[in-house]
């Protein structure tokens, strides 16, 4: 079964134009990271409390006034999850699968899924931010560590392609 | 005029609101682009599809343009948009642990929220691993806080770094960018692959 998707120019420009509307309005760009890093703050600040408020790192913010769910990018994530099931939806592309190269097993998709997540999570606290975050938002403003996120990220994933290969071709 | 929150032009009570909608075009987006399939996105690795390159380097592009027009016009305060801070050793090696998770995950986070909303298992374990590593990196922080903090050079924009001005920077990138939209149509000749 074929699908079709959108052309890839067209989208980066609307995807630019989405990224121009959150700087006109909100005065700062896109992201995903931070919305699951809000998550993690709030549920171990609600399991250990004491932990979270001794913590360095997640007593930056939690404590008096501050709601890290209350967060733009939070409600960003949100709209993307509705976002992404409307274009799929319009699209006839919802269906529970895990997508895999024919090759190789589903477990072994999910296995890498999952060591893939965990480093992305760890390098995007590290980097302050991921491809969204400080690569793409980053270079929009010129900053000098979109610029190096991006290097880095994609330098990276394309200096190990080949020890992968078999996982995608 | 703009940023119109910053500036309080619209409330401040708006600024969630704002973020959901720019959420639903963040994600109607990638989705529409193909971003919701991990093999479509790794095969900018390997040549076989170059969406990735097209669609990321098209909207930074884009933004970029945009941005100094704007400012051009009037109509943003460039002093009012975040530009985030540039700490050396933690933005290189952050940016190398991300690219070995981009290469073995086939996601990036934001992505993979968008295939989340079409069903696609293997983006929500690649979430769940995302949970995982943010919780090891917070439990690990008093450890890397050093280093996490080294470098700090501020919000320094390339441009400034290198000394030349925002529009010629946004030129070469726009010239690096076409380049790359080439050598993409050329990869994808060169390595078809049918139907994945």
């Amino acid at each position: 079964m074929k699908t079709t998707y959108m052309n890839p120019y067209l989208a980066g420009v609307l995807l630019g134009l989405v990224l121009l509307m959150a700087f006109f309005f909100s005065g700062r760009g896109l992201g995903a990271s931070g919305a699951v890093k809000s998550t993690v703050v709030t549920m171990v600040s609600t399991i250990a409390p004491e932990h979270a408020a001794n913590s360095p790192f997640y007593s930056k913010y939690i404590g008096e006034g501050k709601s890290p769910m209350k967060s733009w990018l939070v409600f960003e994530i949100m709209g993307v999850l509705i976002g992404g099931f409307l274009s799929g939806a319009l699209a006839g592309r919802l269906k529970l699968k895990i997508e895999h190269f024919p090759g190789i097993s589903a477990n072994r998709r999910l296995i890498f899924a999952m060591i893939g997540g965990i480093l992305f999570g760890f390098g995007s606290q590290l980097g302050r931010g991921c491809a969204s975050g400080s690569a793409l938002t980053g270079m929009a403003v010129l900053s000098l560590s979109g610029f190096i996120s991006m290097a880095t990220m994609f330098g990276t994933a394309f200096a190990l392609a080949y020890f992968f290969r078999k996982n995608w071709i | 005029m703009g940023p119109l929150i910053p500036q309080e032009i619209i409330g401040q009570d708006w600024n969630l609101f704002i973020a959901f909608i720019v959420g639903i075009g963040f994600g109607f987006i990638l989705e529409q682009a193909g971003f919701s399939s991990s093999r479509k996105l790794a095969g900018v690795f390997y040549g076989y599809d170059t969406v990735v390159l097209k669609v990321f380097f098209g909207a930074a592009v884009t933004a970029m343009l945009g941005l100094l027009f704007f400012s051009l016009f009037g109509w943003i305060d460039l002093n009012l948009v975040y530009v985030n801070p540039t700490f050396l050793g933690s933005a290189i090696v952050g940016g190398i642990v991300m690219g070995i998770g981009f290469i073995a995950g086939g996601f990036c986070p934001g992505v993979s929220f968008s295939a989340i909303a079409i069903g696609k298992i293997d983006a929500m374990v690649f979430l769940g691993g995302i949970f995982i590593g943010i919780f090891m990196f917070a439990e690990a922080y008093p450890l890397l806080e050093s280093f996490y903090m080294s470098g700090n050079l501020g919000a320094l924009k390339l441009s400034d770094a290198l000394g030349i001005s925002g529009g010629l920077l946004a030129f070469l990138v726009i010239i690096a960018a076409l380049a790359m939209f080439w050598i993409g149509d050329l990869a994808e000749k060169k390595f078809p692959r049918e139907e994945y």
